[in-house]
């Protein structure tokens, strides 16, 4: 029992984490339908920074604004200079596309930092504290916990009851009545994608202390659990994708710890098929007619 | 996101006009309709080719001809792959895994077999089918669960099996020895060519043997009626229906063929060293051969051809800098490896952005504008 409720406190925090990124996905796939397939890298890249300007600052805290910071660049960056000229004939040419740059990504950080680990100290304990003879939450833990419910309930503010919120959502149903109402709607592409890849930042940030390490391909795999939980929730949906990361992150916290480290890729591949097979809209959607 | 999608690629699909070989062989069988047949035409430019090559690694040393042979190996994935991605339509992720699929079955055929003290040169050709018979197994589960799925969620899948392959590994530790990987039987010229045949060269003819039979093999595919429901299907589902064509069959089966091209791809590439481990078939090999694909162009078999070579060429690009420009050490190490990387994803996005009909497609239009110019004072 103990076992199983320190396998879910630790479940729920990976899971904010992957919740997160998930978030992430979810935006740029609302803002502009694709899946974004170089977010792992591109989150891995602004952890770099992130790291790199801690050590050089002795803050994590500068280090972690200087991540997002940078978040928010790449991903205005992306779109401006890459997405945005992707002929959209083929829905396969932006993820192509993506990870084209995933190689591009991973190929500079190994070339300016080496392909090894690097250190990347967490701000707080990792250490669990124990209540009651229970080993639990570490502080870690409840910093990211708190970190994501804290960005969480930013976007949902911004998207609910900002004009700025309000324009984006317009831009990403409908393009083209947005823009005859006067919404700069390649703008709001734009900040989607910084929004997102600040989001992904943060996440990246958050999630390279646990046991991951920085080096290029820290991402990979998270990459595809956040794909997962994305999916999980339904692509659709910020809300879905909370839940779907939070579920998705207890689902692999107790295959890892009751079936050991190595079964994870073969959990995330059964998970990613079953919900794709059985429910391929996800946990939240809503019945979507099939336009001919 | 609606179903209809105008086709950007159907000018891979050239209209039917006389081939360059009916120009070149005036006396081509013309018995099997206005063309000729296919299968004769197809035929006669895989005899010319691995002619061409066969004395091509006459002229070659040891490392250039494993390098045939590598290109020869790959050439084997890229033809099956680009037909699956360019002809179908469906972006699949997980033919590095697929190509350890072959290559695992390889070395279990073969060193089953060795531990029973069994030799023979039939036991490559035989662990070469197992392994086309397993991964095309294996494609067949993937193609089932892809048939259901589209873009970027088959993408997404695909990708989940790419990193499979480490973790399988390391799970089934006494079938697949984990990390270390396992070492079977090196395979070794036949003695009628004589007690100093260059290894290699043996190699390289086994994996061009496998090049050509894949690509003529899907060369035929491609142009016979099953070709045609794959690029019915790419283009236009709905339309496919209702053309009669059963779609997820199609896609199941476009799937299971470019697998098994996989798994063959993967045999031979163990064969090349008689080792597989799983860190051959990293995440990345699942994207350069997505590289290889697109730089020749998505659909074509000579576009495979193309990103074969590349695909080859260009990993061997940081040695050689290094050696040219004599590289401090530090930079040369993390360029090792990393530059490959760089230039391959650096190719894919310019690739896709400017000329996304590949290199192929590329030379196909300059050659179409050069006719044109040509022809352009007869009018």
């Amino acid at each position: 029992m103990d076992r199983f409720l320190f396998l879910t406190f630790g479940g729920l925090s990976t899971g904010a984490v992957y919740a997160a990124f998930a978030l992430a996905l979810v935006l740029i796939w609302r803002a502009a339908r694709l899946v974004n397939f170089a977010q792992g890298a591109m989150a891995v890249a602004t952890a770099y920074v992130g790291y790199a300007v801690a050590a050089a600052t002795g803050s994590y805290w500068v280090g972690l604004g200087a991540a997002v910071l940078a978040g928010l660049l790449l991903g205005a960056l992306v779109e401006r200079v890459l997405m945005r000229f992707v002929g959209h004939a083929n829905p396969l040419n932006e993820v192509i596309v993506a990870l084209g740059l995933v190689l591009l990504i991973q190929a500079v950080l190994g070339v300016v930092f080496g392909n090894g680990y690097r250190p990347a100290p967490a701000p707080f304990d990792t250490d669990a504290l124990t209540v009651r003879g229970v080993a639990a939450l570490s502080p870690y833990d409840l910093w990211v916990l708190g970190a994501v419910l804290v960005v969480v309930v930013l976007l949902a503010l911004l998207f609910t009851r900002t004009p700025i919120g309000l324009r984006m959502r317009a831009a990403a149903f409908a393009p083209e009545v947005s823009r005859l109402l006067g919404v700069d709607v390649g703008r709001m592409l734009t900040l989607g994608w910084a929004l997102a890849a600040a989001v992904g930042a943060l996440a990246g940030m958050l999630v390279v202390p646990t046991g991951l390490g920085l080096h290029p391909h820290a991402m990979d795999l998270v990459f595809v659990v956040a794909f997962t939980a994305a999916v999980v929730g339904g692509l659709d949906s910020p809300a879905g994708a909370v839940v779907g990361g939070l579920l998705v992150g207890l689902i692999l916290s107790y295959v890892t710890g009751y079936l050991g480290p190595d079964t994870t890729p073969l959990a995330v591949l059964v998970l990613l098929l079953a919900v794709l097979l059985v429910r391929p809209g996800g946990l939240f959607s809503s019945a979507r007619a099939r336009h001919v | 996101m609606t179903a209809t999608r105008p086709s950007a690629r159907s000018g891979v699909d050239r209209p039917a006009g006389p081939s360059p070989l009916r120009r070149l062989l005036p006396g081509a069988p013309a018995t099997a309709g206005p063309r000729g047949s296919t299968l004769l035409r197809h035929l006669a430019v895989a005899v010319l080719a691995g002619t061409l090559v066969v004395l091509l690694t006459n002229q070659l040393a040891p490392y250039q001809n494993l390098q045939v042979a590598r290109v020869c190996a790959f050439l084997c994935v890229t033809a099956g792959y680009t037909v699956l991605v360019g002809l179908n339509g469906q972006l699949s992720l997980g033919h590095g895994a697929l190509m350890a699929t072959g290559a695992y079955t390889v070395a279990l055929v073969q060193r089953g077999f060795d531990e029973r003290g069994t030799q023979g040169r039939w036991i490559l050709p035989l662990s070469l089918v197992a392994a086309v018979a397993v991964t095309a197994l294996a494609g067949l589960v993937i193609g089932l669960a892809a048939a259901r799925l589209r873009g970027p969620y088959l993408a997404g899948v695909t990708l989940a099996v790419a990193t499979l392959v480490p973790a399988v590994s390391t799970i089934f530790t006494g079938v697949f020895n984990g990390e270390q990987g396992l070492r079977f039987p090196a395979e070794t010229p036949p003695a009628f060519l004589g007690a100093y045949f260059q290894p290699e060269r043996w190699l390289a003819w086994i994996a061009l043997l496998a090049a050509l039979l894949t690509v003529l093999l899907l060369a035929n595919l491609v142009r016979s009626r099953f070709g045609r429901s794959l690029r019915a299907v790419r283009d236009d589902e709905v339309a496919a229906r209702l053309a009669g064509i059963h779609v997820a069959r199609t896609q199941v089966l476009a799937f299971v063929v470019s697998a098994g091209c996989a798994g063959l791809g993967g045999g031979v590439y163990a064969v090349l060293t008689a080792t597989v481990a799983p860190g051959k078939f990293p995440l990345e090999l699942s994207l350069f051969l997505l590289m290889a694909i697109v730089i020749g162009g998505l659909g074509s078999l000579a576009g495979a051809v193309w990103g074969a070579v590349l695909l080859v060429a260009l990993q061997d690009l940081p040695s050689l800098l290094t050696e040219t420009f004599s590289l401090p050490s530090g930079l040369a190490q993390r360029l090792e490896g990393n530059l490959a990387l760089a230039v391959f994803g650096l190719i894919l996005i310019v690739v896709m952005l400017v000329a996304p009909g590949g290199l192929h497609g590329a030379f196909r239009t300059l050659a179409a504008r050069l006719r044109a110019r040509r022809r352009a004072p007869e009018h």
